[in-house]
């Protein structure tokens, strides 16, 4: 198995299983904060929070889902670095015009930027709930639903959600089809139904996400501060 | 009606691998749209050369699209701005009057510059050293139809096969990664039952070399496909990483 490690194909078959066991999670996370459109004032969704909250079960998950960011991110900077020193430190002076996707290009800096959301996400939500009631905080929020609801009639923290969600649905777009084409998955048949498949599940995602922002903006925006 | 043009060029001039390099610039004058890109250089060359310069070094052999001794880096692209053509086969009716073109060599660590616009493209023969072959047992030439091939899976190979080993790809490769090449030198056998036997062997000899000279690791950004002067498919590359996945995980 040590090829897995210093071979470029193993290194990348890293990073593409790391990045679908993200794009699971992203897919199940994304279904979860739809309940929060339920007309029930966010039962359900606070029922799913209290479920997990800091259980054995859910501590756990989120363990293996941190290392699925660690080991995903720690290989996207080795990938990179080992890129640019193959690349050489000769530039060209016509740059490149080949006509290629900016995402495909775009892959590490969307990245960085995803992850840079992630962290006031982390902060937003985690850090208040699963992690307060893990250190034994009296104030930890164990329903989540009055969290989101504060936090998006702040039109600012709605729109930072936004620009985020947008990164991510770049970096997904690639990184999908991308995966599958590295684990060898792809070819000439299956390369345009996959760019397709990548564009549909990445936009479901996306969209998934943004309705619940741009959900309680407007309702703040629309019917005042309730 | 022939088109006439005068251009000013942007060439990379280096003494050597250790020396520092930089651009020059030369005007052209009167140059037909039916001139070859590498016949305008020759016309450059013979300028210099009777004003006591010293000519521009560029690779070149069969001039019609076949050997892949030609390389530059024209104005952004590996081969110049025309699609599925080797900088031999570019012709100046696709330049404009007045127009400045910058002409570099491949830019890669793998592919150190030698002089001028020829870089050493060694690392490629390596690659196929380490495996880019069929062993064969020399005896009786066996009848051409002895092993029936399905059209398509020919057809496939053929299309691999096409590749003539240019270093395009690297070029173009904002990673310097070798991958449509080493693609295409091993479908071209693992598609046909002649390379089956030594598959597993050859995928991971290749992959193993590539790697140790320094090429870098695909992100499938498509630039090399997309840059091909033979239109080699990046469906190749996946079939490489699963002749390579299925080899180390049979181990
Ligand atoms: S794959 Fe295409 S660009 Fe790369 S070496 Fe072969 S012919 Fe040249
Ligand atoms: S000189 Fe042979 S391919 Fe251009």
């Amino acid at each position: 198995m040590y090829w897995l490690f210093n071979s470029s194909i193993g290194r990348k078959f890293i990073m593409s299983i790391s990045g679908i066991f993200l794009l699971l999670f992203l897919l199940f996370h994304m279904s979860m904060n739809l309940t929060l459109l339920l007309p029930d004032d966010g039962k359900v969704y606070d029922m799913i929070c209290e479920f997990l909250g800091a259980n054995w079960y859910a501590v756990a998950g989120t363990l293996v889902l941190a290392a699925g960011v660690v080991v995903h991110i720690v290989y996207a900077t080795m990938l990179t670095l080992q890129n640019r020193k193959a690349r050489g430190s000769d530039k060209y002076l016509s740059s490149n015009r080949t006509e290629t996707e900016w995402s495909a290009k775009n892959m590490y800096v969307l990245g960085l930027i995803i992850v840079l959301g992630l962290v006031i996400h982390l902060w937003n939500f985690w850090y208040k709930m699963q992690f307060a009631e893990l250190i034994g905080c009296p104030d930890a929020v164990t329903g989540g639903s009055g969290l989101v609801k504060e936090l998006f009639s702040s039109p600012c923290y709605a729109i930072v959600y936004l620009i985020w969600l947008g990164a991510i649905w770049f970096h997904l777009t690639h990184g999908v089809w991308s995966a599958f084409q590295t684990l060898g998955l792809s070819g000439k048949i299956w390369y345009p139904r996959l760019k397709m498949i990548s564009n549909i599940v990445s936009t479901l995602i996306v969209v998934g996400f943004a309705a619940i922002p741009v959900y309680f903006m407007a309702v703040h925006l629309l019917c005042g501060n309730n | 009606m022939e088109k006439i043009i005068n251009i000013t060029l942007k060439v990379w001039r280096q003494k050597g691998p250790k020396e520092k390099g930089g651009f020059e610039t030369h005007k052209l004058e009167g140059i037909s749209g039916d001139t070859s890109f590498l016949e305008m250089l020759d016309i450059l060359n013979e300028k210099l050369v009777n004003e006591g310069k010293e000519p521009v070094a560029f690779d070149n052999d069969c001039r019609e699209g076949i050997c892949g001794m030609c390389s530059l880096y024209i104005n952004g692209h590996p081969h110049g701005p025309d699609n599925l053509i080797t900088t031999c086969q570019l012709h100046m009716r696709h330049f404009k009057d007045g127009d400045t073109i910058t002409v570099e060599p491949w830019r890669s660590a793998a592919f150190p510059v030698i002089r001028d616009l020829m870089v050493d493209r060694y690392a490629f023969d390596k690659i196929i050293q380490a495996g880019g072959y069929v062993s064969v047992n020399t005896g009786g030439i066996p009848d051409a139809n002895a092993i029936p091939i399905p059209k398509p899976v020919a057809d496939e190979a053929m299309d691999a096969a096409s590749c003539i080993g240019c270093g395009a790809c690297v070029a173009a490769c904002k990673n310097g990664s070798a991958m449509l090449f080493v693609s295409a030198k091993v479908s071209q056998l693992a598609l046909l039952p002649q390379g089956k036997p030594e598959a597993k062997q050859r995928a991971k000899a290749m992959v193993l070399k590539m790697d140790e000279l320094g090429f870098g690791n695909c992100t499938n950004t498509r630039a090399c496909e997309l840059e091909c002067p033979k239109g080699v498919s990046i469906s190749n590359i996946a079939r490489l990483n699963r002749e390579f996945l299925v080899a180390k995980f049979s181990d």
